[in-house]
């Protein structure tokens, strides 16, 4: 069990109300709109991730709220007051940079003390303040060293314990986990989300990685070439995607393009119960959502209206079949359509199978 | 991107070019004391009336019709230009060998010898040349453009084992590998491999070996001969008294320069793009 | 994966080149100054006498002391110059840059010769500034201490030098990383707090090459004095030159010469050692 956090928890009591608004930002390099409109809230103590594909303008908006850049137009508030007008020494937002940025020509620990030196920290306390921040990211018997001799994760951790150290009302997390191995990667993330929740701060993070995003967020803001997608808590966004771009983007989906008429979508050889109206539209079914059927099962009683189960059938070949531990994953020709279906491992499968899934596991999403 | 890479020059994604208009008019006031003395010189090479004095009149180009019938002059343009195009062929050949052996080899007085290859550049022209001078005369040797040449040659390995050791460190190693696993000899593989690949680091560099040598005064101070060359020319004329004549060849250096460092601008740039 | 026969063939011919050619006249330089000289000829007898003569006669000690100061003062001038050109370049010159950079270049590729010539006609009592201020009215009669003074030669080299020392500073502040700057910024620090805690230290190293080339070449310069320093412009190494021509003290003129290395040589020293202290590349 760990001792006190070093970086006490955000006091109680302040002012109810987002932490962080960002109205309506927008941001132009020449011609280029980066971000378009934007409007995000974000809740003091949460952990929040801005989630997109590079050029989706995630780091752009981050780089607005460190105060690296001017919004176009728009404004970012913080805690009532506003934030875009002042300059990044000014705002109590610090940033852990992708590549770290420590000072080369400083050890760890004079790196660590920078920003309480800067602002005129009273100086008893700043030794004591450096030493717990270094010791919550385990460094604390590297402080004489040189970033230089740090190996990335080394370096990684001493960029947050440095901006950490100065108890912003806000962290900003540039992709920091990118450039480790994917087992370091994983040690940090677990880290980086327990210390969240011990000292309290409100971290916003920066990411293209999906399965980072999903492990560690309270909530996540997709963004696609400088607009919103959606906004929503893992769960949510996994199983209510709100578009297709978003289905597709987290997880695999199998997206579907029906044709609704009388409450039944029909794609191809697929026909399941839905209560959207009649017309075209697009929907989201998850691989792990379509089982093998198990014995034959009236179908004419899968589409009563009472029926609990609402189960859509269909017959499909077997194409290709990936083995993966735990699960399978198989490529399903259905009608010259092609579906992606994961279920528990159970050896070899060929020919025709059958398969079905829960009509409310297909999600009808936007485009 | 390596888990412990160090970043080499890191710029942002946009880097936010802030106003600073103070700074920003220090800066043009640097230029413009950079620059001034070079602009008066070319435009009084126009002038009728000398040298002095302001306004400039009266432009002619007379002073122009004047130099392209001096003959001294031109001798000493000839002298200065076979002996500049001597050293750089002497500065590089040894300047590439030293390149070579100070990325290859190692040897007892390595370090002496780095040291001292790249002392000439540091050291005030007048130590070297009259080092050289002292040793030419227990040499028993006669003050000559050969004298001159040997200076400059020597003098100049500096800047050909720099700008080359450069090129040297920047190359992929893995190639010259390659070519010796494919079968070829250490000699074809220099000449195959190595040679091309620094084509770019020995123009740069022959290039400024050149225009340096061109403008050498210092050490050619006191190697020099019966016959001149060009900043010896001048010099000489300079003690006897001022003529725009004089600002007329130094307009046509001045010309001829800014034509070399373009030149090698573009290849500089063109290096340094290929490796990236 | 060099055979033995390709390092000797490497090594060699610049070795011995190096050595015939640089390491030799430096060594006979350096006995010289050891020697002296007699009835008018050098006599190979080892002795101290021309360093204390050196050490004793105030001649030696004021000019030496004189071009110390002015190799000081174009040091600094062209740091004051170089320095801010350097910074403005590059971090507020954003697209420009490159091409500014090579406006600065350009007159490095300048004659030395014709830049001193240019400063000449400029400060002479007959000369183009001169003509101008009393176009302007703004003096009757020439102003006589712009040339052959010490004034002018401090004018002409921190001309010469100033792009000399905006290479190494320049290329110093653009190896440091962008996000070290914003994070300095991030952390609290003001602009001024930035340059002063961060991005000065990070370029002293270019700092103090470009501070060392500018300070050694200026001081051993001799063309400079005779082109418009005068009488009281005279700097240690025309000394040296005239002990070479017609004052025929060859062992004392070498003994000039290794003083002037041995400062170069030092200089050059407690650079590189800072150098390695200081670096965390």
């Amino acid at each position: 069990m760990s001792p006190a956090p070093a970086i006490p928890p955000l006091e109680e009591g302040r002012a109810a109300g987002p932490l962080l608004e960002v109205r309506a930002v927008a941001k132009r390099f020449d011609a280029h709109e980066v971000l378009k409109r934007i409007s995000i809230n974000v809740a003091a103590g949460e952990f929040i991730t801005l989630l997109g594909e590079s050029g989706s303008g995630k780091t752009t908006m981050l780089r607005l709220i460190a105060g690296f850049e001017q919004p176009s137009s728009g404004e970012i508030w913080m805690n009532g007051e506003r934030l875009d007008t002042l300059p990044p020494y000014k705002r109590r937002v610090n940033t852990v940079f992708q590549q770290y940025a420590l000072f080369p020509h400083l050890n760890v620990r004079d790196n660590v003390a920078y920003g309480l030196r800067v602002t005129n920290a009273p100086s008893n306390e700043i030794d004591t303040r450096v030493a717990d921040a270094l010791r919550m990211v385990k460094m604390d018997s590297f402080a004489s060293a040189r970033p230089v001799t740090l190996s990335g994760g080394q370096q990684q951790r001493v960029a947050l314990a440095r901006a950490l150290v100065n108890r912003p009302l806000l962290l900003l997390l540039d992709e920091p986990l990118s450039a480790l191995d994917a087992n370091l990667r994983k040690e940090m993330q677990s880290e980086l989300k327990s210390l969240q929740r011990e000292v309290g701060i409100t971290f916003l993070f920066v990411t293209h990685d999906q399965d980072e995003a999903m492990a560690l967020s309270d909530r996540i803001a997709l963004l696609r070439n400088g607009a919103l997608e959606q906004i929503a808590s893992p769960r949510e966004i996994y199983s209510r995607p709100a578009t297709a771009y978003t289905a597709q983007f987290i997880g695999q989906t199998n997206l579907l393009r029906a044709e609704i008429r009388s409450g039944i979508a029909t794609c191809g050889a697929l026909r399941w119960p839905t209560s959207a109206p009649d017309g075209m539209a697009f929907f989201s079914l998850r691989p792990e959502a379509i089982r093998l059927a198990d014995a034959v099962v009236n179908s004419a009683a899968n589409f009563a209206a009472n029926s609990p189960a609402k189960e859509a059938r269909f017959t499909a070949i077997v194409k290709q079949q990936l083995y993966g531990g735990a699960s399978e994953l198989l490529e399903v020709d259905c009608g010259g359509q092609t579906l992606r279906v994961k279920i528990p491992a159970r050896g070899p499968l060929s020919g025709n199978q059958d398969f079905s899934f829960s009509a409310q596991d297909a999600v009808r999403v936007a485009e | 991107m390596s888990a412990t890479s160090t970043p080499t020059v890191i710029r942002s994604i946009a880097p936010a070019t802030r106003r600073a208009p103070l700074l920003a008019a220090y800066a043009w006031l640097v230029f413009a004391f950079i620059y001034l003395p070079i602009i008066v010189l070319i435009v009084y090479s126009f002038n009728r009336d000398g040298v002095g004095g302001f306004p400039p009149r009266h432009l002619t180009l007379n002073w122009y019709r004047q130099l392209f019938g001096d003959g001294a002059i031109w001798t000493s343009v000839l002298n200065s230009l076979i002996v500049a195009t001597c050293s750089v062929a002497l500065s590089l050949t040894l300047g590439l060998l030293a390149a070579l052996a100070l990325d290859r080899a190692s040897f007892p007085g390595k370090s002496l010898f780095r040291r001292l290859v790249l002392l000439p550049l540091i050291l005030p022209g007048i130590i070297t040349g009259l080092s050289l001078l002292m040793f030419a005369v227990y040499a028993g040797a006669h003050l000559s453009l050969l004298t001159v040449f040997l200076g400059h040659g020597t003098a100049l390995i500096s800047v050909a084992t720099t700008e080359l050791f450069a090129g040297l460190q920047k190359m992929d190693r893995a190639q010259e590998e390659a070519s010796l696993d494919l079968g070829a000899t250490p000699l074809q593989t220099f000449w195959r491999v190595t040679l091309p690949s620094l084509k770019l680091s020995l123009i740069a560099a022959g290039l400024l070996i050149f225009t340096l040598s061109m403008d050498e005064i210092a050490v050619t101070f006191f190697l020099i001969g019966r016959d001149n060359t060009l900043p010896l020319e001048i010099w000489g004329r300079l003690r006897r008294g001022i003529t725009p004549e004089i600002n007329a060849i130094s307009t046509l250096i001045f010309a001829a320069s800014v034509i070399l460092i373009v030149i090698w601008f573009q290849l500089r740039t063109r290096a340094q793009r290929r490796t990236f | 994966m060099y055979s033995r026969a390709y390092k000797s063939i490497i090594s060699l011919p610049p070795l011995l080149w190096v050595g015939l050619f640089l390491l030799l006249p430096y060594a006979l330089m350096l006995a010289h100054s050891f020697w002296v000289v007699r009835d008018g000829f050098i006599v190979h007898q080892w002795n101290l006498q021309n360093y204390r003569t050196l050490a004793t006669n105030p001649v030696y000690a004021e000019v030496l002391l004189r071009s110390m100061r002015i190799a000081a003062s174009v040091t600094l001038c062209s740091l004051l110059l170089g320095y801010p050109l350097a910074y403005y370049l590059s971090f507020h010159a954003g697209a420009r840059r490159e091409i500014l950079y090579q406006l600065v270049i350009v007159p490095l590729w300048v004659s030395y010769l014709v830049r001193g010539y240019a400063w000449k006609t400029i400060l002479g009592s007959d000369g183009v500034l001169n003509g101008f201020l009393q176009y302007l009215h703004l003096t009757n009669a020439p102003v006589g201490f712009l040339l052959y003074s010490p004034f002018a030669v401090i004018l002409m080299l921190t001309h010469i030098y100033t792009p000399f020392v905006f290479l190494p500073i320049y290329a110093a502040l653009e190896h440091i990383p962008r996000p070290v700057v914003e994070a300095s910024q991030d952390l609290g620090a003001s602009p001024l707090k930035t340059f002063l805690r961060v991005i000065l230290p990070l370029s002293l190293p270019g700092l103090l090459a470009g501070a060392t080339f500018a300070f050694v070449l200026s001081l051993g310069d001799f063309l400079a004095p005779l082109l418009v320093g005068g009488a009281s412009g005279t700097m240690i190494a025309n000394i040296v030159q005239s002990l070479f021509g017609a004052a025929y003290d060859w062992p004392l003129g070498a003994a000039i010469s290794v003083c002037i290395l041995l400062i170069t040589v030092t200089l050059l020293f407690l650079t590189e050692r800072f150098e390695k202290r200081w670096s965390f590349r």
